[in-house]
Formats: C-alpha cells, structure tokens, sequence
C-alpha cells in the first residue's frame, strides 16, 4: 500500500481547506461507465433502510442509559442584555433537581472564536445560554428553568445589517460589527477598464432571508463518564470535530473521549459545530456521576442552533451588444447573528462566468440574533438566486435568450485560477435541461400569456466544490467465513453512506452486500474522516473505500499464489474466489484460503488519493422551472423541475435521485415560503415553530425530472464521484424566480416570493 | 415550590382533554391555542400531584401502568414502554412525528394525553412488525427509498398505514392528503409517495 504525505487543499462549505495528510499514490484501473459495474451506480436499496422503517435505529433522541438525567437549557429572554443577578435558589429547591449551571459556577470556556464563553454574563441574542438545569425527569428540567430568577440590564440592540453598519451602532463586541473588522475582497483584472469597453452597464439589487435548517431531530447529546473516560451520543455532522472540540473544552485527551452517532435525524450543516449542550451534558454528568441527556427544544432550535444568514447584494456589469460581459461587480452585506460567523455569497459570482474583471466585497455583520452556521451551500444558494436572476435581467437588455446568454459567456476554464476543469458538461447539462423542459418549444414571450393563470419558464446554473480530498481512510475486515466489515471515516446523515461504502467494496470484491456489516459515527473504532459537509463524503470516502478492496483483492492473490504455488499472473479473481487461468481444476475460495493460511481475519486500510494539482475541480448542473402564477392570489404555483448536473461518478442512482428531490424541494422552501422573522422592535423571534416557519410538505411537490450527465471523473479520483447534496438545492430559487418573471413580466428581488411580493409587483 | 410544577402539568391535561384534539387533520389551530390555555390554567389549579392507573392496549398486548397525569402518548410509549421507535420532532401536534394508531385511526402521540387513550388500541411502528419480518408498508419504504435520514420514518408508515386501513385502494389524492400532516425537512416526498402507492398498489 503505497502512501506519501502531501500538502493538500480542498473546497468545504464556505472556504479551502488546507491540511497534510496520509494519501494512497496506488493506482488502479479506471472504472468505465456506470453500464459496465455490477454494483456502483445500480439503484440499491438502502442497508440501512431496515433499521429506519422499523423503528429500531437508534439516534441520540432515543438513548436512554440506566440512571440517566435530563438537562435543559435556559435561553436569554432579551437580544442584547447583561445578566446583573441570577438567583438559582428555588429552582434548586423544586424536587428532582440536581444541579444547576450558570456562568457564576461553570468554568469559562471559550466559545465561538474566543467571542464568548461556554456561560457568559453578556448575552447577545435571544436564547443566548443563561443556565442549564439537571433534574431527574425532563418535565421536572422543564419546570425548574422557570424558578430562575434572571435580573438582566437591558442594552439597544441592533437587527439587522443596516443597522449594525450605522456609525452609532451598537456595538455587539468590543472590535465592532463587521467580522474580521473589514469586509472580504477579491478582485480580477481592472474593473473600470471592463465598464469602459462595455456598450450597457446595468445594476440591481436583490435580497434574501433568513432561513433555519430545522433537521426533524432536535439536538440533542448524551454524555456518560467512566472514571476520566467519557463517552458521547451527539446528533451531529461531525463525530470527530466533537470530539476534539470536546476533549479540548475538558481537557482530555482524545483518546478519552468517544463520540457516537449511529443514526441522527438530519443537519443540513446546522450539526457541523458542536453545540454548547454537549459540552454541559458532559460537565454535568461528571458532576453527578450519572449519564446525562440534553435536548434543545423546537424553539431553541429556530433561536440559536444556525441559520442561512440573510443577504443584500448589489450586483453591477458591464455587456458589450454581444452579449459578452465585460465586467462585474458585486456587493453584499449579510447579518451573521451575534458571534462571528461567515455570510458571503460571491462563490457563484467569481466563478460561473468568463469574466476578467471582477470585484466582490462582502461584509458580514454581526447583530444581536442566532449566529449563522453553513447550510446547504452557504452562500451559493442566496448568491446564485440574486446573479442567476440578474444574468436574466442582462440577457434582456443585450435582447439575447437567456440560455444562449450563458452559452456565451461560457467559461472553459477556471475564472479564479485560470485551471482547467477535471471535467465541465455544464454545456451538456443546459442541453439536456433545455431538452426536458421544453425551452425552445413551450416558453413563451415574457408575460404572454393571456388570463389571470400565467405561465412562464425559467432556469440558473449551478456551481459548487465538492470534490473532496483526503484524509479520509476506510478499514476493511475480511471474515474466515467470506464476509466483511467496513469501517468508514465518517457518519451517516441520511444521505446514504452505509449503503455506498458496501457498494464499493462489493464491487471490487465482488462479495454481496448482505455479507457486509458497515460501521461509522464510532471516533474510537472507525479510522478518521471528515464532517459529513460540503458535498465531501461520498467523493472523500469511496475512493478510500475502493483502496481498502483492492488492497484486499491483492492479499488475496498473493495468499492464493502462495498457497497454489502459481505465479498471481496465472490467476484470476472471480466472486471472492481464485482460479488458475489454465487449470479449471485450480482454484481457492476466501474461507479456504483463510483455513489454509490459519487466519482469521484480513485487515486492510484504504485511503483517499490527493486531488490532482492544477486543475480545478467543480460540480455544475441547470435548473429548469416551470410555474404557474396567480395573478389574483399572487400564488405561485410550481409545475415542474428539471435538474441537470454534471456530478461525476452516481454511486446509487436510489439514494441520489433520492437527495436530488430533497434539495430541490428545501429550494422550494427557500424561494417561496421559509422565512425567519426578526422582530425589530423587540429584537425577538416570531415564528420558531412549524406552524409558523413554513417548510414544504408533501402537496408541495411539483413533478421532479433528474439526469445526471457525467460518468466517472477519473482525473479526480479512483471511483470518480463528485458530490451532489449541495448542488441539488444551489439553482432552484434563481429557475424559479426567472420562470415567475418569464410568466408576468415583473421581476421579484426577495426571497420568499410571498403572494405579496408578487401582488405589490404586479400592481403597484 | 412543588406546586407550581403541578400546575401546569395539570393544566396541559385538562386543556388538551378540553378540545379533544386527537385525530391528524387538527394540527393547524391546537399548538397555538394550546400556549395560552395552558397560562389560563397556571393560576387556577392547585390540585395535588398524584399518579393515575390507566389500562390500554399497545401492539396487541394488554398495558396497566401508573403514570402521572400529563403524560402524552408519546411520553408515555417512548419513556415508560421504551417503544422508541415513534419519534417526537415539534412535540405540539404540527408534524405527524409522533404518528400512532389509536384504534384504527392516525393521532399524534405528542398531543394526546396518555389518560386519554384508557382502553383503546394502539399500534406503534413497533408492532406492524412480525417478530423481525417487516409489515409490506415497511418494505415499500425501503425498495422505493421513502426515507433519507429516517427520523420522520415511523410517523410516516403509521400515517401511510392509516390511509390504507381506511381505504385499502386509496386514490392518489386521499394519499396526498392523508400523508399532507407528515412533515420531511429531509424532503423525501416524491419517494415517500411511490412508497404509499406501492404499498397501496399490493392491494390491488
Ligand atoms: S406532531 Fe407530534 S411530534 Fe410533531
Ligand atoms: S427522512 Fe429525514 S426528515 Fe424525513
């Protein structure tokens, strides 16, 4: 198993990631289209599904330990407030209390950047942790939090990012609103020498809203201490990154904390940090000698547990008659809560188009409200809804269609870097979108239609990073019986991991999945990997997956070699077996192999290559939507979607189509009805719950239609896979928004598109 | 200070027993009005804290328990029979999570007083099983991949479940319907649908 240690640098979420890792240089044969493999690429059934449908599978919400307590949290009641006193007296007396924390008695463990503590006397949004009580049932938890007594000094408080930008602002840390002190900027080129060479300069300004992940599992944790050995069930995106984070808050060492997650109901990046209440949980059980539980609540959840931070973003460009963009740039102001926090939307931006000169400032902007964490391609949903509507909105003035627009300033080549791509079939995705939808025949002149139910359709482009990179190792156990066990770098968040890793290795070793056992979201078992985000899993994981098999394959023939005294070039290896090329009558199965050798197990450690230097490497697709408005009611009703993408390498075509559906419907949740709202005379949240923050149900969903354009991208890695979580949900509000222009002829600049917005358009 | 913890205990029973809100297709107005009842009563009650026996049917097997009084169903499942497998995701009767049958008919275990279920029958995820054999439902789920993180799941099948014992051949309609009140933020509807259909479809 050829390894080398390399510098290497890959996207995640919002930023590059640039570490050194442990790298396979092993290389193997290219996998060809998905038509020629037995297994990867087949639409398998999940091996996880059994313990989802039958209610066994056990997730954090469901740990239940002889003896256990239930902690909960009390949130500030005001946005921006420092607590004068805090009297824990007679919420200690209720019966089944146990233990109370709160910033007076809790170590001061730094918090976000170093902004705040675990416990801070200066809370700085509503729900901002005050303390936390443990008590013998959770009604009891619940009923002791009202017995604290808080007297806060109310300070103003700032809402949202206009205000937090005002000179006389209040000041929500000491170094002042903007994180990092001043806004982020890039640039290419010279920007005023683009706006000269162009024919048309045009401008607009569009803004997005602040949406919650709201995962069906609350967070929640369990902590359970052994003597100085704790161990941790979490619902979260990350078992490694809390472990570190704990056993650093605790000081422990990492080989004394183990941290669990076997199944968790859904983050969407909202579980990528760990949580305060896991760090509590821990202090608490250490106290008392007894495991406890802690679950943030519903409410607590829409408050402080994340957000999709809202956005503003002035967008400006040159065109030439031709269409050709001679420069762009861009502005955006995003309110990232109470602690630092990222809200930039330029990826999109600097990335879709050729377009040499380009200048992005971005500010973020602290106020006092739930500080912002990745979701679902932070910065790329809110950023392609505002560039892909105005794109539309250039197309218009150079009087082109849209599509050939884009067609136009099609970039071949990485604009940021000047790189060229692994691979790019966005051209290939537009034509197959176009096709799908029926762009050229069914879409009319914008605002054609005749009647009060107005037609339209629309599309955006899509761009993401996911390409993921090492480390990231799977081990593979191979069994004197023939079976395996798969221990992969990392934890299933619903997307289909269990499944993929079996897939892997069943297609290499051609040993059928129901003779594999995966384990993940066990830090002391299973080797490292990354936090399941930034569509890095399945690109990370397989090909480390497919190592660990080949590896496998390997030893096999090379015992088998041994064992029938013929050289490995006169064998061949066939469903968990070998033969001898030239004679039938020669051959071994694994448990006899394993019997001759006496062994009893085979182990090998597979790990993920290093991404290929000099190129970039990128996810793209199209959306195409078709909607109906209500020109009366201001509904906008979704008709269809076409989803085109270029993700590489389909390990399942199930489980794909299947996350396919879910990002373009939360897509749907953004463009039309999920909403935050901030109020601003009380610096409080109004709709923390599910009958007032909107997502779509099931009669949300319009008919769906997925192609995936791409085979394997065999530059990027040894099985070729690119991620697509994120891309799924990036273009949907952006197709949206254009097809509702392309129905009425009034273009809405807000997300959502509330039947309001779109009867203020129409008639005012 | 004990009595205040009563209070509203008792107030959640007697407010949740007072608008009989139990079958899914009430979610929408209960939560809302549920908060501020539930102040009404704060002041009002000074009952003292006692447990009360209460006897129901829980997958085909006969259950007599002392609970206190302002256990939910779903408390009362999940805590006392450790029948973990119906999940709470809002716990305020707004997202199907909870989902069980009360004789015959989909309720959601999080806004249902467990007392309230005194002598009727109720079915968990748990007991469309046999033994270790999955119910057709459940089987649909997975070959039509009806699920992602499987939190929403067992509400789900219970809700499907439910469609299908009203009306074995369900138009797609009832099944959207029926299915309307169970919320995926997962968004796995499209096959959660094919799931319903094809589960129906074995009806057929
Ligand atoms: S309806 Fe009971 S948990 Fe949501
Ligand atoms: S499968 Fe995750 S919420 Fe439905």
């Amino acid at each position: 198993m050829p390894r080398k240690i390399v510098k290497t640098k890959y996207f995640f979420e919002e930023d590059y990631r640039e570490t050194i890792a442990e790298v396979s240089t092993d290389k193997y044969e290219d996998w060809k289209n998905n038509d020629t493999l037995k297994v990867v690429g087949k639409p398998v059934s999940r091996i996880d599904g059994y313990d989802k449908v039958s209610g066994t599978a056990k997730y954090t919400f469901d740990v239940d330990l002889p003896g256990m307590v239930h902690a909960r949290i009390l949130g500030s009641a005001y946005p921006n407030a420092i607590i004068k006193k805090i009297n824990i007296k007679k919420a200690k007396q209720l019966e089944g209390v146990l233990e109370i924390l709160t910033f007076e008695n809790t170590p001061k463990i730094p918090w976000y950047n170093n902004s705040t503590f675990l416990f801070d006397s200066h809370v700085r949004c509503e729900g901002d942790e005050v303390a936390a009580v443990v008590a013998e049932s959770e009604c009891i938890a619940e009923e002791a939090l009202k017995l604290i007594e808080v007297e806060y000094e109310q300070l103003p408080f700032v809402t949202s990012s206009n205000g937090a930008m005002k000179t006389d602002a209040v000041k929500i840390h000491d170094n002042g609103n903007i994180v990092g002190g001043r806004p982020a900027e890039y640039s290419r080129g010279n920007v005023d020498e683009g706006f000269k060479e162009a024919d048309i300069v045009f401008e607009d300004t569009f803004d997005t809203q602040v949406a919650v992940h709201n995962p069906t599992e609350v967070h929640c944790s369990a902590a359970n201490w052994d003597g100085n050995k704790l161990t941790v069930w979490d619902s979260t995106q990350g078992v490694f990154a809390v472990r570190n984070v704990v056993s650093a808050s605790l000081g422990l060492p990492e080989s004394d904390v183990t941290v669990i997650t076997k199944y968790m109901g859904g983050g969407f990046g909202g579980k990528l940090e760990t949580g305060k209440y896991t760090i509590i949980a821990a202090l608490l059980a250490r106290d008392l000698g007894k495991p406890v539980k802690i679950t943030v609540n519903r409410k607590q959840m829409n408050l402080i547990t994340g957000n999709r931070p809202d956005s503003t973003q002035s967008l400006k460009a040159g065109i030439k008659k031709d269409g050709t963009l001679t420069a762009m740039t861009l502005t955006s102001y995003s309110a990232v809560g109470a602690y630092p926090s990222w809200g930039g939307c330029s990826g999109p931006f600097r990335s879709i188009y050729k377009c040499g000169n380009m200048k992005t400032t971005e500010y973020s902007l602290m106020i006092n409200a739930g500080r912002a964490r990745a979701f679902r391609a932070p910065g790329h949903v809110q950023g392609t809804f505002a560039l892909e509507s105005f794109i539309d909105e250039l197309a218009e003035k150079a009087g082109i269609d849209p599509l050939e627009f884009r067609l136009k300033n099609y970039s071949e080549t990485d604009p940021n870097s000047g790189n060229p791509y692994t691979t790019k079939l966005l051209r290939e995705a537009y034509k197959k979108g176009s096709e799908a939808i029926g762009w050229h025949q069914k879409r009319k002149a914008t605002g054609s239609d005749t009647g009060y139910l107005k037609r339209g359709i629309g599309m955006a482009t899509q761009i993401w990073g996911g390409s993921g990179g090492p480390p990231a190792y799977v081990t593979l156990k191979l069994n004197s019986d023939g079976s395996a066990i798969i221990l992969g770098g990392s934890q299933d968040i619903g997307t289909g991991t269990y499944t993929f890793l079996a897939q892997v290795v069943s297609e290499v070793l051609e040993i059928p999945m129901n003779k594999m056992q995966v384990i993940l979201g066990n830090t002391s078992s299973i080797p490292f990997g990354p936090e399941s985000g930034g569509s890095t899993t399945a690109p990370s994981l397989s090909p480390a997956a497919r190592d660990a098999a080949e590896q496998m394959k390997n030893k096999i023939m090379s015992g088998a070699s041994a064992v029938l005294g013929l050289p490995e070039n006169e064998l061949i290896y066939k469903e968990a077996a070998v033969y001898a090329i030239n004679d039938k009558s020669k051959s071994i199965t694994i448990p006899d192999l394993m019997h001759r050798m006496h062994e009893q197990m085979f182990i090998t450690n597979g790990a993920r290559s290093v991404n290929p230097e000099h190129y970039a490497i990128n996810s793209f697709g199209a959306h195409f939507a078709e909607v109906e408005v209500n020109t009366e009611t201001g509904k906008i009703k979704i008709l269809k979607i076409v989803a085109a993408h270029d993700i590489g390498r389909v390990l399942n075509k199930k489980t794909v189509e299947n996350q396919f559906h879910g990002g373009i419907i939360q897509g749907i949740g953004f463009a039309l009805m999920e909403e935050r709202i901030l109020d601003a005379n009380t610096g409080k949240v109004l709709n923390t719950d599910f009958h007032t923050y909107k997502i779509p149900t099931i009669q949300d969903v319009p008919e769906i239609e997925i192609h995936v354009v791409s085979t394997g991208d065999n530059l990027l890695s040894n099985t070729g896979v690119k991620g697509m979580g994120e891309p799924a949900i990036i273009p949907t509000a952006g197709a949206i928004a254009n097809a509702v222009y392309n129905a009425i002829g009034k273009r809405i600049k807000s997300l959502p598109m509330t039947p309001d917005k779109v009867l203020n358009a129409l008639y005012s | 200070m004990k009595d205040k913890s009563k209070s509203r205990v008792f107030s959640r029973r007697n407010f949740v027993k007072g608008i009989g809100t139990s079958v899914i297709g009430t979610y929408a107005a209960a939560p809302v009005l549920s908060k501020f009842s539930m102040k009404i009563f704060e002041e009002a009650e000074t009952e003292s804290k006692t447990k009360e026996s209460l006897s129901l049917h829980v997958n085909g097997k006969k259950v007599s328990v002392l609970i206190e009084p302002e256990t939910t169903l779903a408390e009362l499942l999940r805590n006392k029979l450790k029948l973990t497998g119906t999940k709470i995701i809002c716990n305020q009767g707004e997202c199907g999570g909870c989902t069980v049958l009360m004789n015959g008919k989909a309720v959601s275990s999080c806004h249902l007083l467990a007392i309230d279920a005194a002598g009727s029958e109720i079915i968990t995820i748990e007991g469309l099983m046999s033994g270790e054999k999955l119910h057709p439902i459940q089987e649909a789920f997975i070959e039509h991949d009806g699920l992602q993180c499987g939190f929403c799941t067992p509400g789900q099948v219970m809700a499907a479940q439910a469609i299908l014992i009203k009306n074995p051949k369900p138009s797609k309609d009832e099944i959207l319907q029926g299915m309307s009140g169970n919320l995926c933020r997962c968004a796995a509807y499209p096959n959660i649908m094919k799931s319903v259909i094809a589960a129906a479809d074995k009806n057929k």
